[in-house]
């Protein structure tokens, strides 16, 4: 590598929102919290459950891939969604994109499987507080309800108008993720906000 | 909303899904084998079948799997669903989807036996408490029977009244009604300042101050009085002022708020001339339970499921619940027990204010809640003032009560003709008399208890008139209570204008002898009509009651029943029982276990039966009114049976008859009831209407909620946006995509700006965010020979370091996208789509990967957005780029056109493309998008000595189109081939099949004269042609029809060709290069030159640099 190269500056889709999604909390009394988790580690597994691949990769990453669907397990910092029959999105850390897509191509090996790296393809919103699925419930017509959607379970749908991937909330106290396609995260967070003025206190 | 169970997550609402036509339509294996006409019968010929048929659907906003349905063509029901490549299920069983936690189901249940349902009102017309004695005694122990004064109707004389009653308000009841004397509020109405109280509807208020006539007819001009306390209003319609404008509302629905300008209308009303500043939105609700109406029945419901742990909403239109109970006055401490036990139940939701309007598949309903409008200015800005409940119920009891009808006598429209029970409602919830004296003229029991309870509160009931000649043991009540009853007799006429001054009485079919009494109220009661707008929407049917002599729910689909008056059940004990069974049923099909529950005890007055009478015989001349809001008359309902209408839904159409914006709540049984009499058959025959969502006017900004203004749509955004902005770019809509549309500067206009651009783009350099671009990642050992199917050329000959143009077609032929394909590996390949197509592309691939390549062993994965995408274009361009990339090797036999390399551009992974949009020298510079505003300030930067120049999509549009590059959708629109197109090239001879390849041997797509993309050059080089211009062969226009050539798809002025330019589709164009033809232009035809498509460069020297 050639002399110390400055560290490029990086900015997340929501980066320029964050003071005002600071605010949500205040301004609701903690009815409301919302703030970006920004740049997380985000790959797309594609493989066939039933062959040799998904054990592989089920180890290298210490975790089971979900065969249910819609539903989502959750291992140290890293959590695997089920978005299709043969397709997850596995959750890592800032920072573990490269090293987790290696680790998981590896783990492949032969086999016919297909890892992307999708980090920058959408970014995580956490909605949080009492009021977080009063609030997610104005746009989102799934059934929230904690018997409904229990931890553990996730799904991807439609939030307002944008499709999302909603992952219920790990326990009680826990939010939701909601994880929006970089484009679209700015509309859902001016929605989100016109939403939350409902519990300004 | 239907329910659509994905075979992978389970029923999933509609909108999630994305339809694919029928399935089981193979591709053919060997299209070449096929005639044109097999061929074409597999394009273009599908079934079309009423009842079960199976098609393909996506669940496109989830998994994004391909599955079949086989749906009911008719009902819209789906009978099943499976997988791709699993046979198609017997579908002879309804479906049944399991009550897992996201389960709702719509199997139908059988709705209760109407047996025994349809009873004539008999319910107690006595208030709770102490057991009154003789009626009579309380009648005259009533105070101010004789010293209230009468009303005027405009309530103009209102002053000089003061009877012992509230100040202001001659008509209030000292002690009766759920108001508020506490709390006073002014309102204004039609200009003059009135009292009321917190608890009145504005109905309620001008009624207290002497004010029935709250309108004028629509045609006819007739003073019209308040008609009822509820939603069926035909009449008081009125125009809110203040303090926001809004038309047509109800007065009997309007809370009377401090502050309230309102005005009676002449049967129109006005829309606001400025924007709503109010906040409206919606919610999503689920639940085992829904109960519609909190009256005896909604309440008993909703009591037996309240403690069963089951998920129970509870919706109801008024302020509090009770139901008719407010208006009769009876079992109010049980509404107030019930009241708070749901509300103290964890799982139970009670809406008050909130109208269920509709209801629809998969038991959907929706409701609006109105949160704030009773509070008039005082309401708090926050909160939103409308919502829209979307509710997803597993069961749903519909106790949404019944509605009394009038009768079709002569002068019936007379301000102080009211519905008995309504009048009774008015003393009992708002303690208002709507007149002093009053002749009550009825077919039935009902109206019998709100005569003896008005008589009570101190109206003197002059007689009461019943077409029965034999009443009952009602008729002996009231007798008992000082009241006269004239059975066998029926009202022949009124007298009054502002307001009902007398009613002429008269044996029952006969003229005389005749009784004239000077009264100031009529009350009527010509029956009553359930409430089964709901159920008819759900699909249910209704079937005709005899007894009842309406129409009642019978059977549905869906899992919904109707309880006590919109079951037809009228009677009090018989609607508790009913609502609390119903109730029951519905949590236990739920699987929840009902508590044992204590109705109340009810004593009944013994029932005699209804006489069904719609038409009643009237003094000739005299309108009998069957519509009010409509001003349709019998004579109308006769024109239109002498016309020959034999139908109710034609007869509605010919007289307008329950069209309006009460939709015949009070008149659309009746209108049928005398359509049969008309045409002399049996109402049971004729039916009634079709009942349409919504049960009431919803507005508009209550629907759009909060998808208005800046929140309408969603508005998508690249990473480098914010610069955008900054640097003054104007903006493009293009699909969902804020795109720069161009960088005016110093007060450039357009043209100046875009010339500008363009020139920094031909003659130096200049940069464009090109991140819109889709982006699919295709990868596996088959995706070769996947894309090789997909798009027109062949893909699977690509090098791993290069990149090849590709066009996709649909089976027709057509161009469908297009967009370059590089190889990133031999199993890995990144596929461009054009902006607006990115998904449909996406699904396109998932399609014939799922449903008809299964084989193929691929995957395609969206990485639009992450990637940013820079395009940077000129003859500089690879300067800037040199500067910014050391190790990468710019010059053109290292990085030659169509090849891609990994490096770092200004210390940034990047992937740079040498593409070219603009036949310049170019590049496309991908990075992360976290990155991108780096790279792009970085380009900046290194590009200012050369006068680098962000571009827009105008100047894009111009360089590419000098070029003849075609853009998909703006040049194309689905009837254009490749081969149109002068891209012959692209259409691969040597492969054996792919989509759309057939096509091209078809007769339509080799003929000569199809429309070919050429250049035009407009005879003036100054004069721009819009886009859309059709194209004719003559200098002057011949008659019509005008043999059409043809019409221009773009259109510009160019800096490089120093004039202006256009492509156009032309019959036969490329055969006409040369030719003049002329574009009709307002009234000029102006004269232009078929040109070859590209302008600029035609030998591409330039793409070197």
């Amino acid at each position: 590598m050639a002399d110390a190269v400055p560290p490029v500056p990086r900015r997340s889709p929501l980066a320029h929102m964050a003071d005002r999604l600071a605010c949500v909390g205040r301004d609701t009394g903690g009815a409301l919290e919302v703030a970006e988790v920004p740049m997380l580690a985000q790959i797309s597994v594609r493989l066939d459950p039933k062959g040799a691949a998904a054990d592989a990769v089920g180890l290298v990453l210490g975790l089971r891939l979900p065969v249910e669907p819609d539903t989502a397990v959750h291992a140290g910092n890293l959590t695997a969604l089920w978005l299709g029959p043969d397709e997850w999105l596995v959750l890592g850390p800032p920072g573990s994109r490269q090293d987790l897509e290696s680790r998981i191509r590896e783990a492949g090996g032969d086999e016919f499987v297909s890892v992307v790296d999708v980090s920058a393809q959408r970014t995580t919103l956490l909605v949080a507080g009492p009021r977080a699925r009063d609030l997610l419930a104005h746009g989102c017509s799934l059934d929230l309800h904690p018997l409904a959607f229990p931890a553990g379970r996730c799904a991807q749908t439609t939030l307002a108008r944008a499709q999302v991937v909603l992952v219920a909330p790990d326990g009680p106290g826990a939010g939701f993720r909601v994880l929006v396609r970089s484009s679209f995260a700015g509309y859902l967070t001016d929605w989100l906000l016109d939403a939350s003025t409902e519990w300004r206190a | 909303m239907l329910l659509i169970p994905c075979p992978w997550c389970g029923p999933r609402d509609e909108a999630e899904f994305h339809y694919g036509g029928q399935a089981h339509v193979p591709y053919p294996e060997d299209p070449a084998a096929l005639t044109d006409e097999e061929w074409a019968r597999y394009l273009f010929f599908r079934d079309n079948p009423k009842g079960p048929f199976a098609e393909r659907w996506s669940h496109a906003a989830g998994c994004r799997r391909w599955f079949n349905a086989v749906r009911d063509t008719a009902t819209n029901e789906v009978l099943t669903v499976y997988r791709p490549g699993e046979d198609r299920p017997a579908t002879t069983e309804r479906r049944r989807v399991a009550d897992g936690p996201l389960g709702v189901t719509s199997a139908p249940r059988p709705v209760t036996s109407q047996a025994g349902a349809a009873r004539p009102d008999s319910e107690e017309g006595a208030p709770p408490g102490p057991k009154r004695g003789a009626v009579g005694a309380a009648l005259g122990a009533a105070e101010g029977a004789e010293s209230l004064p009468a009303g005027t109707g405009t309530g103009a004389g209102g002053a000089e009244f003061s009877g012992g009653s509230a100040a202001g308000q001659p008509f209030r009841h000292p002690t009766r009604g759920r108001i508020r004397r506490d709390q006073p509020l002014t309102f204004t109405f039609d200009g003059i300042e009135y009292q009321g109280y917190r608890g009145d509807t504005l109905a309620s208020a001008l009624l207290a101050n002497g004010v029935i006539r709250a309108g004028t007819s629509i045609k006819l001009g007739r003073p019209r009085g308040i008609f009822s306390a509820g939603v069926e209003e035909p009449n008081a319609l009125v125009q809110i002022e203040a303090p926001f404008p809004e038309p047509m509302l109800p007065a009997t629905t309007v809370e009377l708020y401090e502050g309230l300008v309102a005005t009676s209308l002449p049967g129109q009303g006005r829309l606001a001339a400025e924007p709503d500043p109010a906040r409206y939105d919606a919610v999503h609700a689920h639940c085992d339970l829904l109960v519609v109406g909190a009256g005896p029945a909604g309440l008993a419901a909703a009591a037996a499921a309240a403690s069963s742990g089951a998920r129970v909403i509870v919706a109801d239109d008024r302020p509090e619940p009770g139901g008719s109970l407010l208006g009769t006055g009876e079992l109010l401490d049980w509404v107030a027990e019930t009241g708070q036990k749901l509300a103290a139940a964890p799982e139970v939701r009670v809406l008050r204010r909130t109208t269920v309007f509709g209801h629809y598949d998969d038991n959907h309903l929706l409701a609006v809640e109105r949160r704030t409008n009773h509070l008039g200015a005082q309401a708090p800005e926050h909160v939103s003032r409308e919502r829209v409940w979307r509710i997803r119920a597993r069961h749903v009891v519909l106790a949404t009560g019944a509605h009394e009808r009038s009768l079709a006598f002569a002068d019936n429209d007379r301000p102080g003709v009211m519905l008995a029970a309504s009048a009774r409602a008015h003393v009992n919830r708002h303690g208002v008399l709507p007149g002093r004296h009053a002749v009550v003229f009825t077919t039935n029991d009902s109206a019998y208890a709100a005569a003896v309870d008005l008589a009570e509160a101190g109206v003197e009931i002059a007689a009461i008139v019943d077409t029965r000649s034999e009443p009952g043991r009602w008729a002996d009540r009231a007798r008992a209570a000082g009241i006269e009853v004239l059975p066998g007799h029926s009202v022949i006429g009124t007298e009054g204008g502002e307001r009902l001054t007398a009613v002429t009485v008269a044996p029952y079919g006969e003229s005389a002898p005749r009784r004239e009494f000077a009264v100031d109220l009529l009350l009527v009661s010509g029956g009553w009509n359930p409430v089964a707008h709901l159920f008819s929407q759900a699909g249910g049917k209704l079937r005709y009651d005899d007894t009842l002599g309406s129409f009642v729910p019978g059977t549905c689909r869906q899992a919904v029943e109707a309880a006590g008056g919109a079951n037809g059940t009228l009677d009090l004990a018989g609607a508790l029982a009913e609502g609390a069974a119903a109730g029951a049923r519905a949590i236990e099909a739920a699987g929840y276990t009902a508590a044992e529950l204590r109705l109340p005890d009810v004593t009944a007055v013994p029932p005699s039966p209804p006489m069904h009478v719609f038409l009643v015989p009237g003094e000739a001349g005299a309108p009998r009114f069957v519509d009010l809001q409509r001003d349709v008359t019998v004579d109308d309902l006769a024109r239109a049976t002498r016309a020959g209408l034999r139908s109710v839904e034609h007869t509605k159409r010919y007289t307008t008859a329950g069209t309006a914006n009460d939709q015949g709540k009070t008149s659309g049984v009746l209108s049928s009831g005398i359509v049969a009499e008309l045409l002399g058959v049996d109402i049971s025959a004729l039916g009634t209407t079709t009942f349409r969502p919504p049960y009431t006017p919803v507005s508009f900004a209550a629907l759009a909620g909060r998808d208005r203004g800046r929140l309408l749509d969603p508005v998508r955004v690249t990473a480098l946006h914010q610069w955008h902005v900054d640097h003054g770019a104007l903006f493009e809509n293009v699909g969902q995509w804020k795109r720069p549309w161009y960088y005016p500067q110093g007060g450039e206009d357009m043209d100046a700006a875009v010339l500008r651009e363009c020139r920094a783009a031909r003659e130096g350099v200049a940069f464009m965010d090109a991140s819109t671009l889709g982006k699919i990642e295709v990868q596996g050992p088959d995706a070769g020979v996947f894309l090789d199917r997909l798009y027109t050329n062949m893909m699977s000959t690509l090098k791993v370091g290069m990149i090849r143009y590709g066009v996709m077609c649909r089976p027709d032929g057509m161009v469908f996208d297009d967009g370059t394909v590089i190889r990133l590996a031999p199993d890995r390949f990144l596929a461009t789509t054009t902006t607006g197509n990115a998904a449909a592309v996406l699904d396109w691939m998932e399609e014939w990967l799922q449903t008809e390549w299964p084989e193929l062993r691929v995957h395609c994965t969206s990485v639009t957005e992450q990637w940013a995408t820079v395009a940077l274009v000129g003859p500089r361009s690879r300067e800037v780029l040199a500067e910014l990339a050391p190790t990468l090797a710019v010059d053109n036999d290292s990085f030659p056109f169509m090849a891609w390399r990994d490096t770092t551009v200004a210390g940034i992974e990047a992937r740079v493309c040498r593409i070219s949009f603009s036949g310049e020298l170019a590049y496309e510079i991908n990075v992360s998008p976290w990155e991108a505003p780096a790279l792009w300030e970085a380009l900046y930067e290194a590009g200012r000595p050369h006068g680098i120049t962000p571009y827009g999509t105008e100047t894009m549009h111009v360089l590419r189109a000098e070029k003849g590059y075609p853009i998909v959708g703006q040049d194309t629109d689905g009837t254009v081939t490749p081969q149109d197109l002068g891209m012959s090239w692209v259409v691969s001879k040597k492969k054996p099949d792919f989509v759309g390849k057939r096509s091209f041997a078809r007769a339509d797509t080799v003929r000569p004269d199809r429309k070919h993309l050429v250049g035009l050059l407009p005879e003036d080089p100054g004069t721009l042609l819009p886009e859309g211009t059709h194209l004719v062969t003559d200098s002057v226009l011949p008659a019509p029809p005008v043999p059409m050539l043809g019409h221009v798809t773009s259109s510009y002025r160019s800096a490089a060709l120093g004039r202006t330019f256009a492509l156009a589709l032309v019959k036969g164009g490329r055969d006409r290069v040369g030719e003049r033809l002329y574009a009709p232009v307002g009234d000029r035809m102006v004269p232009v030159t078929v040109a070859g498509p590209v302008l600029y460069d035609p030998e591409g020297a330039r793409r070197d640099g």
